[in-house]
């Protein structure tokens, strides 16, 4: 039953026409009020004639939905001009009868006014447009110039509050732009017959950067965001972008890559980071974030992956060279196409075309990396508040497509390192701070992971170095203080281990030696004890065999004495 | 009123070097249906025309309901609109005609002082 009621209220609810302009249906859920007239008001140059031209040629193109745009100030033919570089072919619609644009022009000079008049002409002019093309959609650019046509004002005002209606009456969706007053939205107060939907633009320069930016004043009977929303104006036309993402809802992927390093591995729970994790690599300068960047880099085009850099700092060729130097050859992965380099100065432009440039590159690259080199010379290009909305639009954007980040971000020392990147580590999953740490007149690299999410993760001060092989992270040797050693004290520690372990070995030699001569003299010994006692051996022989003898003569003696003397033998 | 008309008299015999005599105007009356606004309109413009063009005038008049194509051409909003077309430059007078030295100052007819 309440379902019912519900999706009948639903229907009854108001009807959307979808303007086809990147982030404004989003944050109209849906579009302009169907049937309705819309008012755009902004000052000169903010992008409202865009605003309404885009409107009537997406729907013209996309939706099915002819439209009459009315140009008060500019002709057919400079529109027609005008908008070829967006890419939107004027003539072509109307010639396949699905825009008509009727250019009014006003001459004050020309026109003389005496008694009672209204603007029938104008809605007679007007309706003839509607019905010759059946248009769903009309773009009034700008209806204030009739302020200063026609003198008399207060039957302007009401022909235009008649105007209004009769739009409605239509049914035809209508953009009315407006020029920005000074105390009103308008100069003229047309707000006040455009009672449902009022959009505002605004171009602001702050810092001597200009951004443009679009708010929703109102939208009668719909929801709708209600921040100012910066957009910018690219070659094919509006993008309006929502600053708070709309959800948290990206699925996280389990699996693990490698950053390249495996010590850096082991200490991120053994197997690296997630796919689809953010990785905040901060530190000082001269520690290598960039290095540490192109080694992931290196690692994911190994893996087959496509990677794509963002560099704020460098030039491509000047990183590629750089990195050469320590044995990280990324020119062959540029060559083949898995690498891009994308160089911009910070400050060449907003904030949000920054934005919109990575957003393009990511969606005709398709990265599976992307690393933003460094992040924090972006806040060059806005305020801070402003980089940290950046960010998070850039961090959900590519986390929606599973693409894992790497963001360095310079910090000035380290005891302002947290206050820095406080701003943007909620964002990271997995923070990697590299520092120089100052010990016997050293400066010494250490890396070390403040956090990783989801995983278990080394509590260890590493020491790292940048070779010519690339980034080697050193064994770990403490101190007598516990300490980390590193440099020349690891250096020597290692060389004392070195030392201490060459002389044990010497020890041993000698130990092994002198129990070999021992051994020898022993086998000395036995083989003299050997021949003394065959030699004694052969004397007890000579001596048994001697005594038999003498024992055989002396019976052999007594034989004889017997038979001389003719006597008994003993036998 | 008698007297203004007089005193455009002058100017208008005054005036053969610029506009001569047998220039006609060509005037284009516009309306959106039979209002009372577009009577009031014609009438008023019938009557000026009497008065200060003698014969050398021509009124067409479009009724915009009818012809609405017609509204682009010579670019009109109001209704009813009075358009000269001839003698040049072209000249648009809004409004039912209703202040008669308007449309003359208008139509060219009277000199600004």
């Amino acid at each position: 039953m309440i379902e019912e009621k519900s999706t009948a209220l639903k229907e009854k609810s108001l009807k959307k026409a979808p303007t086809g302009i990147a982030g404004l249906d989003e944050i109209t859920y849906g579009g302009l009020p169907e049937g309705r007239p819309i008012l755009v008001c902004g000052s000169a140059g903010s992008g409202k004639t865009l605003l309404a031209m885009e409107f009537l040629v997406k729907g013209a193109r996309n939706y099915g939905e002819p439209g009459v745009f009315v140009a008060f100030e500019e002709t057919s033919e400079e529109l027609t001009e005008n908008f070829a570089s967006l890419g939107f072919d004027l003539e072509d619609l109307e010639a396949g009868n699905r825009l008509i644009i009727d250019h009014i022009h006003i001459d004050k000079s020309e026109i003389e006014e005496t008694g009672e008049y209204d603007l029938e002409g104008l809605f007679i002019r007007l309706g003839l447009a509607i019905d010759s093309i059946g248009a769903r959609r009309v773009a009034l650019d700008t209806l204030e110039v009739l302020f200063s046509g026609f003198q008399n004002e207060t039957i302007l005002r009401s022909e235009l509050r008649r105007l209004f209606r009769w739009l409605k009456e239509k049914g035809v969706t209508a953009v009315v732009t407006g020029e920005r007053g000074e105390a009103s939205l308008t100069r003229y107060g047309l707000e006040e017959y455009v009672a449902d939907c009022v959009i505002l633009l605004d171009n602001r320069m702050e810092e001597q950067i200009a951004t443009r930016r679009l708010r929703i004043v109102k939208y009668r009977g719909s929801k709708h965001g209600t921040n100012e929303y910066p957009f910018l104006i690219e070659e094919d036309g509006i993008s309006v972008l929502p600053i708070t993402s709309l959800s948290l809802e990206h699925e996280a992927s389990a699996e693990r890559i490698s950053t390249g390093i495996k010590r850096l591995d082991t200490m991120l729970g053994d197997q690296g980071c997630y796919r689809g994790s953010t990785i905040l690599i901060s530190g000082t300068a001269g520690t290598g974030k960039t290095s540490f960047a192109a080694r992931f880099c290196k690692a994911a085009c190994k893996r087959g992956e496509r990677c794509l850099y963002f560099a704020f700092e460098e030039s491509p060729s000047q990183i590629i060279r750089n990195m050469r130097s320590i044995g990280i050859d990324l020119q062959p992965y540029i060559d083949s196409g898995m690498m891009q380099i994308d160089a911009t100065r910070p400050v060449t432009y907003g904030m949000e075309m920054h934005l919109i440039d990575i957003r393009r590159s990511m969606e005709t690259f398709g990265p599976d990396v992307v690393v933003v080199d460094p992040i924090s010379n972006l806040s060059n290009a806005g305020t801070d508040n402003e980089v940290k909305q950046m960010l998070t639009r850039l961090i959900d954007h590519m986390k929606l497509r599973n693409v894992t980040v790497i963001c360095t971000s310079l910090v000035d020392h380290d005891s302002a390192e947290c206050v820095n990147a406080q701003g943007i580590s909620s964002l990271m999953d997995t923070w990697i701070k590299l520092r120089f740490f100052e010990s016997d007149s050293e400066l010494n690299r250490g890396i070390s992971v403040i956090k990783s999410r989801g995983m278990e993760h080394s509590n260890q001060i590493r020491e790292y170095l940048l070779t010519d092989n690339g980034i080697e992270i050193q064994d770990v040797y403490l101190g007598p203080a516990g300490g980390l050693l590193m440099g020349s004290a690891r250096a020597a520690m290692e060389a004392k281990e070195l030392a201490e372990a060459a002389a044990q070995n010497k020890a041993v030699a000698q130990r092994k030696r002198e129990l070999e001569n021992k051994l020898k003299s022993l086998d000395a010994k036995i083989t003299a004890l050997d021949s003394e006692y065959d030699k004694e051996k052969e004397e007890l022989k000579r001596l048994i065999s001697e005594d038999k003898l003498r024992c055989e003569g002396l019976e052999d003696n007594k034989k004889e004495i017997a038979s001389i003397r003719k006597a008994d033998t003993s036998e | 009123m008698k007297s203004e008309v007089q005193s455009n008299e002058e100017p208008a015999s005054a005036e053969p070097d610029t506009l001569p005599d047998q220039e006609t105007y060509i005037l284009r009356l516009y309306v959106a249906g039979q209002t009372r606004k577009s009577l009031t309109a014609f009438a008023n413009l019938k009557k000026i025309c009497e008065e200060h063009l003698g014969g050398r005038y021509r009124i067409e008049v479009i009724d915009l309901l009818e012809n609405p194509q017609l509204a682009r051409g010579d670019q009109i909003l109001a209704d009813p609109t009075l358009v000269r077309k001839l003698p040049p430059p072209i000249k648009k007078i809004i409004g039912d005609l209703s202040n008669t030295e308007r449309v003359l100052i208008g139509l060219d007819l009277r000199q600004m002082e």
